[in-house]
């Protein structure tokens, strides 16, 4: 009683405070408004619900704007305003009149907050608004979302508008939503008929409503025909999910030989350990994220300029440390590993503090963000999808180089025989510093590509380091095509594992098989063969 | 007789020197800051050093303490565990601080804690911890179980209505210890084993395809899901950044973490977290007059307008306004009796209350839920109607269940068992 008098008082409360021109206070619209304007989130809700009631095409368009944060209201006169969307200056209309207030500081409006709750109620609510909308596309999200949530109420209007249905892909899902509405009617036909249409479906509601029923029924042969229909879904399902780890596989797999690439060529071709491979990798990623920053407006495009700034950048950081350290250190290895080790940490602290130690935030394209959904059961990340193809491009372009270029002929020359390279007029010393510094300007494009993936840090590199190596030697030392093989195999074996021994596990076995498989064979999956190799 | 000229002198200038080193010891309270300011740590504790040195800054412009100026000493343990303990024993043995202001990770807690124990000195942490402790010695201010992981549970099984739930968690203590106490506070609220799902990852895990693949079939059974997250620092971007890539949204599947805060987000694209929820005892979007001075002062402080506040850092203006008051109730910055002073002083914390230090050494806050919001911020949707105290001994635990912790005389115990009334001296794992 005592809230009843309370709701009467705030809306006779608005009724006085509301100079709306064009609602009238009382309208449900001008109330909602009110509401909206409220601290508690219970105001909200009924605001909603208010809206929802009132079903026009401004109180669709408020509500649009509340889920996509862009409703505010004006500190000064208490005005809700929808600000139009990514507009530099701000400019605002009135939510209520659609008069046009024109550029604003956003320092002058405070956003209507918003919580999931209301956030899926106003995802039903449009939902529910747009099952009659002209757009087709429009009309299929909608449908599919009564799917997430099926009800007897969405069901029966969905029955009506089925008749003026012209498209057949939104039949198929409003049959589907009928469908599993029928699941739970009396008549034991009508159940029969529903669970025939269901058959081969993957919906998760599907599943979901099949089982309640399997459950709930006494009828033992009706039983057995719903655990058929279970049956060919769990076989569909299992079907996609080994797809779909397959794809995980891969995608973990490119990342390790994006990582791991580089260093095939400095320790694979030059017997180079470096142990500074992982800050070039991290070089790379902070120059996308300066690319970043010197062009904000346009994302994609410095992600595609940063690949030859990072190539560029982490290249000449290598060509440094060749020229600097390494090249005193040639045929003494343990020396390398240390100073190289510290180089590392040098490059490390350098990093924290230009950009101190908090991670840096890379944003990812929308082009490259959500994913490519085939069906339900299957969808593929499309920045993952965007990382295989692009692991794949860069090691076609550098098996091209080492094999066709000049250069590559002379990579290859001098890590076969150095002396012979020499007396055949290869300056040996330049090679050496290019070889370094191509196999860097790699790593540098692999922390582009990781930047998308993971945290821009100071520790991006120490995460990769172990991994790269394991590639490297698991592949067969000196070998481009080793590193591809192992790389997306490794990867693949680790999702294999991961649903069954955890993420923790699946790490260490699959290290224990490299140590196992070394001591087998030394050389790795791809020896190098001829007397190159012996020496 | 020259000789002795020479001895006699000799003796005189050490007598001098050591007068003189004397005398600027009493000049000043020196105040002891552990934490990391390189490794992989430096990402979370640069800024509570800096806020440290905020603090004895602005004491020190309000007169001091005892009428002397504070000093603070920066040791740098590098999040290198072991470190911790020789830090430790340098601040308190060499520099003879008054107080400890220190560490994060439980592991470096413990690490310097016998040392801390053994000279008898004050350590504040600031941290959010497994509970499961309770040292003489060290004051929590961060939030034990009770006040971060048990009300967050709550509020999600009953104002969300929560029925099946994914525990996820980096591979170490804190993560493990509170998915234990979770998991039996679950299954004594009657959810069934099949109802939950745990999942560990290693430090810095950056490929979460396969386990949010997980989540996503966890949760499509039709009942509301929510994961629990105790997943720690770098590991959380990739692991938002998959959940929204493969469309899981938090009206979906709401994910509830206590170890992201505003700093971890200053680092993120926050556009694919909105909605999801974290549980702290204090956020920089708290509307209070305290907190917004405390804000400004921070920024004027560090000189960067852009830069946040979080609940690391209120745990250390608690504490070190504790510290602050009970030396002074005491007139002296000796240990003893600082130890006892501050068993029930009280400080207004930074969310519009007072906290006050408990019998076990715990303080009491407020428990916050907030959404994230896309400017990184977190909008308050929830809080516990009062403040919550600290409890040392989880009451969920089998282990622990009957054990208490009361640092006042009699007692004096941080283990002290009721049934069997017997004080076992184990403080700590």
């Amino acid at each position: 009683m005592a809230k009843l008098i309370t709701w009467i008082l705030l809306i006779i409360g608005i009724t006085v405070v509301s100079l709306n021109p064009t609602y009238a206070s009382g309208h449900p619209i001008a109330d909602a408004a009110e509401l909206l304007k409220s601290k508690k989130f219970t105001d909200k809700y009924r605001a909603i619900e208010l809206l929802e009631a009132e079903g026009s095409e401004q109180a669709e368009k408020i509500l649009i704007a509340l889920q996509e944060s862009r409703l505010y209201y004006l500190k000064r006169d208490k005005k809700l305003i929808i600000l139009a969307p990514d507009a530099e200056p701000l400019t605002a209309t009135n939510a209520l009149t659609h008069e046009d207030i024109g550029p604003i500081k956003k320092s002058a409006a405070k956003k209507i907050s918003l919580n999931n709750r209301m956030r899926s109620q106003i995802r039903n609510v449009l939902a529910m608004m747009d099952l009659r909308n002209p757009l087709a596309d429009k009309r299929l999200a909608a449908v599919n979302q009564m799917l997430d949530n099926p009800s007897a109420e969405s069901a029966t209007l969905i029955q009506t508008l089925l008749i003026d249905e012209q498209v057949p892909e939104i039949r198929e899902a409003m049959e589907i939503v009928i469908a599993l509405g029928k699941l739970t009617s009396g008549d034991k036909n009508e159940r029969l008929t529903a669970v025939a249409v269901l058959d081969g479906n993957i919906h998760p509601a599907v599943r979901n409503g099949l089982r309640k029923l399997q459950q709930q029924t006494t009828d033992k042969a009706f039983a057995a025909d719903i655990k058929q229909v279970l049956d060919n879904i769990q076989a569909k399902l299992q079907l996609y999910s080994l797809v779909e780890n397959i794809f995980f596989g891969l995608s973990l797999g490119s990342v390790l030989v994006l990582a791991a690439i580089g260093l095939a060529i400095t320790f694979g071709v030059m017997g180079v350990i470096n142990m500074a491979h992982g800050e070039l990798i991290m070089i790379g990623a902070y120059t996308t994220y300066v690319m970043q920053l010197l062009l904000p407006n346009d994302i994609g495009l410095s992600l595609l300029l940063s690949i030859p700034a990072a190539f560029v950048i982490s290249g000449l950081v290598g060509i440094a440390i060749e020229r600097g350290v390494i090249r005193f250190l040639y045929g003494r290895s343990l020396e390398t590993l240390l100073a190289t080790f510290g180089i590392s940490l040098i490059l490390q602290q350098t990093v924290r503090t230009i950009f101190s130690p908090l991670n840096r935030s890379v944003e990812t394209p929308t082009w490259m963000s959500g994913s490519w959904e085939i069906n339900s059961a299957l969808s593929l990340t499309l920045n993952r999808l965007y990382i295989i193809a692009f692991c794949l491009l860069v090691f076609g372009v550098l098996y091209l180089v080492l094999k066709k270029s000049v250069l590559g002929l002379q990579v290859r020359a001098v890590s076969q025989n150095r002396a012979m390279a020499r007396a055949m007029g290869v300056r040996s010393e330049w090679v050496d510093a290019m070889t370094f510094g191509l196999g860097s300007g790699i790593a540098g494009i692999a922390g582009v590509a990781l930047s998308q993936l993971t945290n821009v840090g100071p520790n991006l590199g120490q995460a990769y380091i172990i991994d790269s190596f394991m590639v490297v030697v698991f592949g067969g030392v000196g070998n481009l095509w080793g590193t591809l093989v192992s790389g997306m195999g490794l990867g693949i074996a680790n999702k294999f594992l991961e649903p069954w021994s955890g993420a923790v596990l699946a790490k260490i076995l699959v290290l224990v098989f490299i140590i196992l498989f070394i001591q087998k064979r030394p050389r790795g999956l791809f020896p190098q063969k001829g007397r190159a190799a012996e020496g | 007789m020259k000789k002795s000229y020479l001895k006699s002198s000799l003796i005189s200038m050490a007598i001098a020197l050591a007068g003189i080193s004397n005398a600027q010891a009493a000049e000043t309270i020196k105040v002891g800051i552990l934490h990391s300011l390189s490794g992989t740590m430096a990402i979370s504790e640069t800024t509570l050093k800096d806020t440290m040195l905020m603090l004895i800054e602005e004491q020190n412009k309000k007169g001091g303490l005892l009428g002397k100026q504070l000093e603070p000493v920066v040791v740098d343990p590098a999040s290198n565990w072991p470190l911790f303990a020789e830090k430790g024993r340098e601040l308190l043995s060499q520099h003879k601080v008054a107080a400890i202001f220190g560490n994060w990770t439980s592991v470096s807690r413990k690490s310097v804690l016998p040392v801390v124990e053994e000279l008898n000195g004050l350590l504040f942490y600031p941290v959010q911890y497994e509970g499961e402790e309770s040292s003489k010695n060290v004051f929590y201010t961060g939030a034990a179980p009770n006040q971060q992981a048990i009300p967050a549970v709550d509020y999600l099984m009953n104002d969300i209505g929560v029925k099946r739930w994914v525990l996820a968690g980096t591979d170490y203590v804190y993560p493990r210890t509170t998915n234990k106490i979770l998991e039996a506070y679950l299954k004594a609220k009657g959810v069934a084993d099949k109802d939950i799902m745990i999942n560990y990852t290693p430090f810095g895990h950056s490929d979460w395809q396969s386990i949010v693949s997980d989540i996503k079939k966890f949760g499509s059974t039709g009942v509301k899901t929510a994961v629990v997250s105790t997943i720690n620092g770098d590991a959380n971007v990739p692991f938002y950044k998959e959940l929204g890539n493969q469309g899981l949204s938090a009206e979906d599947i709401p994910v509830v973490a206590f170890s992201v805060g505003e700093e971890e987000l200053s680092g993120i694209d926050t556009k694919p977290l909105v909605g999801h929820l974290a549980a702290w005892n204090y956020f920089m979007s708290v509307d209070d007059e305290a907190n917004s001075n405390f804000i400004s002062e921070w920024k004027a402080f560090i000189k960067n307008d852009k830069r946040v506040t979080n609940d690391p850092m209120e745990a250390h203006y608690i504490g070190f306004n504790m510290w602050v008051k009970a030396v002074e109730k005491a007139g002296t910055t000796n240990s003893d009796a600082v130890q006892e002073a501050i068993i029930g002083v009280s400080v207004p914390n930074l969310t519009g209350g007072y906290s006050s230090m408990l019998p076990n050494h715990h303080v009491t806050k407020p428990v916050l839920i907030g959404e994230i919001q896309g400017n990184g911020q977190f909008e308050v949707v929830w809080q516990t109607s009062g403040l919550v105290a600290g409890d040392a001994w989880s009451d969920y635990l089998p282990g622990s269940k009957d054990i208490i912790s009361d640092w006042r005389a009699p007692l004096s115990c941080g283990n002290y068992n009721v049934k069997t009334a017997k004080c076992s001296g184990q403080n700590y794992e």
